[in-house]
């Protein structure tokens, strides 16, 4: 029978291509769309390499986070390095021969799952008992922890008890990557484990998943503080001049030489 | 006209404290509605419009094509909750819209149901809620309990500034007829006269006469305060309080002293007699622009060389980050200065060129701390590197005055409190929001009162001086305990040989 695997795939490359269009879009859009003003949030690095620096420490180590709360940092931090972790892992089931760093992550795949649940887990008992993060979730903020806490519970439930045949599952996934399609071990929580991953996939451009891009966009991060050694030049004239003064100064054709 | 409640402080707790959610605790909050001609005179609509709701719908979506900043902030929000707790105005209030991310929501809801897939198809499950007249309420009253001070954006992992929401928020209710009395009438004498005050040029030049005559008095030396001087060094651009309230005008003393002393031709300008910019408080690129530009008018009017501000938070947040591009390019002034510049900047470079006589026993009797401005910490910088707006200002305090003590760090440098009236919130509508938003910084003064038996507050900016005169006395100290970082200058400065 080909009618599963054939959804599975149908499914996986309108998610892929969900994930990647819708993506794109918003980046475009941001990108597209001026920061009229430099308001980086300061002290900030005074210059563009500093700024490079600034988003690496965000992303590596969620720098402004740790200077917020330890706990969420703790928990957030602990889940997203091990999200990290088990997508370089799954690379495994995309590359043949599999990729290094893939085949590497093997011999502790069942602890970064676990590590992963123990972050969603306090991720969400802190949504759900303290008051203030408690008022401000809204029900798709735990659906999105339900959807992680299946998708890293389903994983982690296979290699526990249920190990899939990941001879087949290989060959089908090499399958989708090559567009030649091939049958999928029929197996409820394999299953469960791929549309809940899909479906991740699909909200991303819709949801809050945003706040991946939206950080490098965001431009209290991403300005350098050098306003007084660079002129910072918005992309629109004020639609609407209402100054009308005599001395109004001309505005520049160039373009923003720092317009992030 | 005054619905003001009869409120109480709150009491300073004995440690920082995180309040319990009280919903609804501040919803009486609300400034006065700006009048339609204060409205009219800032190319506003004069009172609410009928078609309300889809104009402010499109002026979102316009703000939305204008500002990256305020788009990819309310895309990225993840409500991890690490700033719910960092507001001034929800640790004295305890209600959950004074939380910053629940501040944003308001605006969030909205964006969610008419800019997103999700909120258009699946309102209840993403929070997403239509503009109703009870959410344009809470936008009015919740975006004007927001001093725009940027302390959240420090913490949010993503940087999401809430003072920008608001400032967004503002320019909505402004664009449909709901702008704020308070704002709207001090940008409209701005634009009329030159400053907030409405102060003509007579009175102001009969005030300086009037300070000149007290120092002579005082040092027996003559130190000038000129007006409209063409040809001058300087122009300085100061905050109008500092003409005439304690303790803003010891501080313009202690300007000229310094001016004075380095032997620096400086003036005032009528046009330019004022530094605050209340257009960022309303979101208004148009109007802070157009207030901007005076500025820039007043130094070529003046053939001034060098704009240096004084002591005044946002206003050095306009100057500096924003006078350039809104009012630039300013390659009319000497190249070798920055451009603009801040008092403390040339202070600070005075003292340490030993261009200034001192003697910090002038100062021995107080014993002080130092409040750093929101905008001044979190939205500008001075000197050559970054964090040099928390040391600058501190080294020249410690030049004037011996006994200088540090406030606990959560409440000082880039995490420092807001004095609770910043953003256009200074005004007696608001007088019960102020006070409890003044609460964090309270209690970090009192714990230093406590531990170093400190007797002033110093601040370099108007609105926070002005503040801090009128919150002190809620809290058990009077209202002269704040100081003008320049009143110390002024008065350790030995007057007369170089
Ligand atoms: S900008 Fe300041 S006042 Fe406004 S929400 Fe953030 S912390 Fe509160
Ligand atoms: S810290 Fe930032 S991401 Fe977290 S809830 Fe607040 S605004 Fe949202």
């Amino acid at each position: 029978m080909l009618v599963l695997p054939s959804i599975i795939a149908i499914a996986f490359y309108l998610a892929a291509l969900i994930l990647v269009v819708g993506v794109a879009g918003k980046i475009l859009q941001y990108a597209r769309t001026p920061a009229p003003l430099k308001i980086p949030t300061t002290p900030a690095p005074t210059t563009r390499s500093g700024t490079i620096l600034r988003l690496a420490r965000e992303v590596v180590y969620f720098e402004s986070l740790f200077k917020a709360s330890k706990w969420t940092w703790l928990f957030g931090w602990i889940f997203h390095a091990a999200l990290v972790v088990a997508l370089i892992g799954h690379l495994r089931y995309f590359t043949e021969p599999a990729w290094w760093p893939a085949a590497l992550v093997q011999g502790i795949a069942l602890w970064v799952g676990l590590a992963m649940l123990v972050g969603l887990g306090g991720l969400w008992a802190r949504r759900i008992f303290v008051d203030r993060v408690r008022y401000i979730s809204a029900p798709s903020d735990h659906l999105m922890l339900a959807l992680l806490v299946i998708i890293a519970g389903s994983g982690v439930f296979m290699r526990l008890f249920l190990p899939t045949d990941i001879v087949e599952l290989k060959i089908f996934t090499l399958g989708l990557v090559r567009f030649d399609w091939q049958t999928i071990p029929v197996d409820a929580i394999l299953l469960l484990h791929i549309v809940s991953a899909l479906a991740l996939m699909a909200i991303f451009p819709f949801s809050k998943l945003l706040h991946v891009p939206g950080l490098f966009f965001s431009p209290t991060r991403n300005q350098a503080d050098d306003p007084r050694e660079r002129r910072h030049l918005p992309r629109w004239t004020p639609i609407e001049d209402r100054s009308a003064s005599a001395s109004m100064p001309d505005v520049p054709a160039e373009p923003s030489k720092d317009s992030r | 006209m005054s619905k003001e409640k009869a409120f109480e402080a709150p009491p300073i707790p004995p440690a920082p404290q995180i309040p319990a959610l009280v919903e609804g605790a501040m919803s009486h909050s609300r400034p006065f509605v700006a009048e339609p001609e204060h409205q009219r005179a800032l190319g506003f609509p004069g009172e609410l419009v009928d078609d309300w709701h889809d104009r402010a719908i499109e002026k979102m979506g316009d703000l939305l094509h204008r500002y990256r900043g305020f788009r990819v902030f309310l895309d990225a929000c993840v409500k991890c909750g690490a700033c719910t707790d960092k507001c001034h105005y929800f640790l004295g209030t305890g209600d959950p819209k004074n939380m910053p991310v629940g501040r944003q929501d308001l605006l969030r809801k909205v964006y969610r149901r008419h800019f997103t897939l999700a909120g258009k198809f699946f309102p209840k499950l993403v929070g997403a809620a239509d503009l109703s007249e009870e959410m344009l309420d809470d936008w009015y009253r919740y975006f004007h309990q927001c001093s725009q001070c940027r302390r959240c954006s420090v913490f949010c992992p993503y940087g999401i500034d809430t003072a920008e929401v608001s400032m967004a928020g503002r320019e909505i209710l402004a664009s449909i007829g709901m702008g704020q009395k308070y704002s709207n009438e001090i940008i409209g004498k701005v634009h009329r006269i030159g400053n907030n005050l409405g102060l003509p040029q007579p009175a102001l030049a009969h005030t300086l006469e009037g300070l000149e005559e007290d120092i002579e008095e005082e040092t027996g030396v003559r130190v000038r305060l000129p007006l409209d001087q063409a040809d001058s060094d300087i122009l300085l651009v100061t905050p109008s309080a500092d003409f005439f309230a304690e303790p803003h005008v010891d501080g313009l003393i202690g300007y000229a002293k310094v001016f004075h002393q380095a032997g620096l031709r400086w003036t005032l300008s009528t046009k330019a007699s004022e530094a605050a910019n209340f257009g960022l408080f309303i979101g208004s690129y148009e109007n802070m622009r157009k207030v901007a530009l005076r500025i820039r008018d007043a130094a070529l009017d003046l053939g001034a060389r060098r704009i240096v501000f004084g002591e005044c938070g946002h206003a050095w947040r306009v100057a500096y980050n924003f006078l350039d591009t809104l009012a630039g390019p300013l390659d009319f002034l000497d190249p070798k200065y920055p451009a603009p510049q801040h008092i403390v900047e040339v202070t600070h470079d005075l003292i340490s060129r030993g261009a200034l006589r001192l003697d910090p026993s002038a100062n021995d009797e107080r014993r002080v701390t130092f409040h750093d401005s929101c905008n001044i910490a979190r939205a500008s910088r001075m000197g050559e590197v970054a964090g040099g707006q928390f040391a600058l200002p501190r080294d020249v305090l410690r030049s004037v005055c011996n006994h200088v003590f540090e406030m606990d760090p959560d409440a000082t440098g880039e995490r420092t409190f807001c004095c609770g009236g910043g953003g256009g919130l200074l005004t007696d509508d608001l007088v019960e929001l102020r006070v409890k938003g003044s609460l964090p910084r309270m209690q970090a003064f009192k714990e230093i009162v406590r531990r170093h038996r400190v007797s002033h507050l110093v601040a370099i900016c108007a609105i926070c001086k002005s503040q801090f005169s009128k919150v002190l006395p809620f809290y058990g100290f009077t209202m002269d305990q704040v100081l003008s970082l320049h009143q110390l200058v002024g008065d350790a400065i030995v007057l007369g040989e170089r």
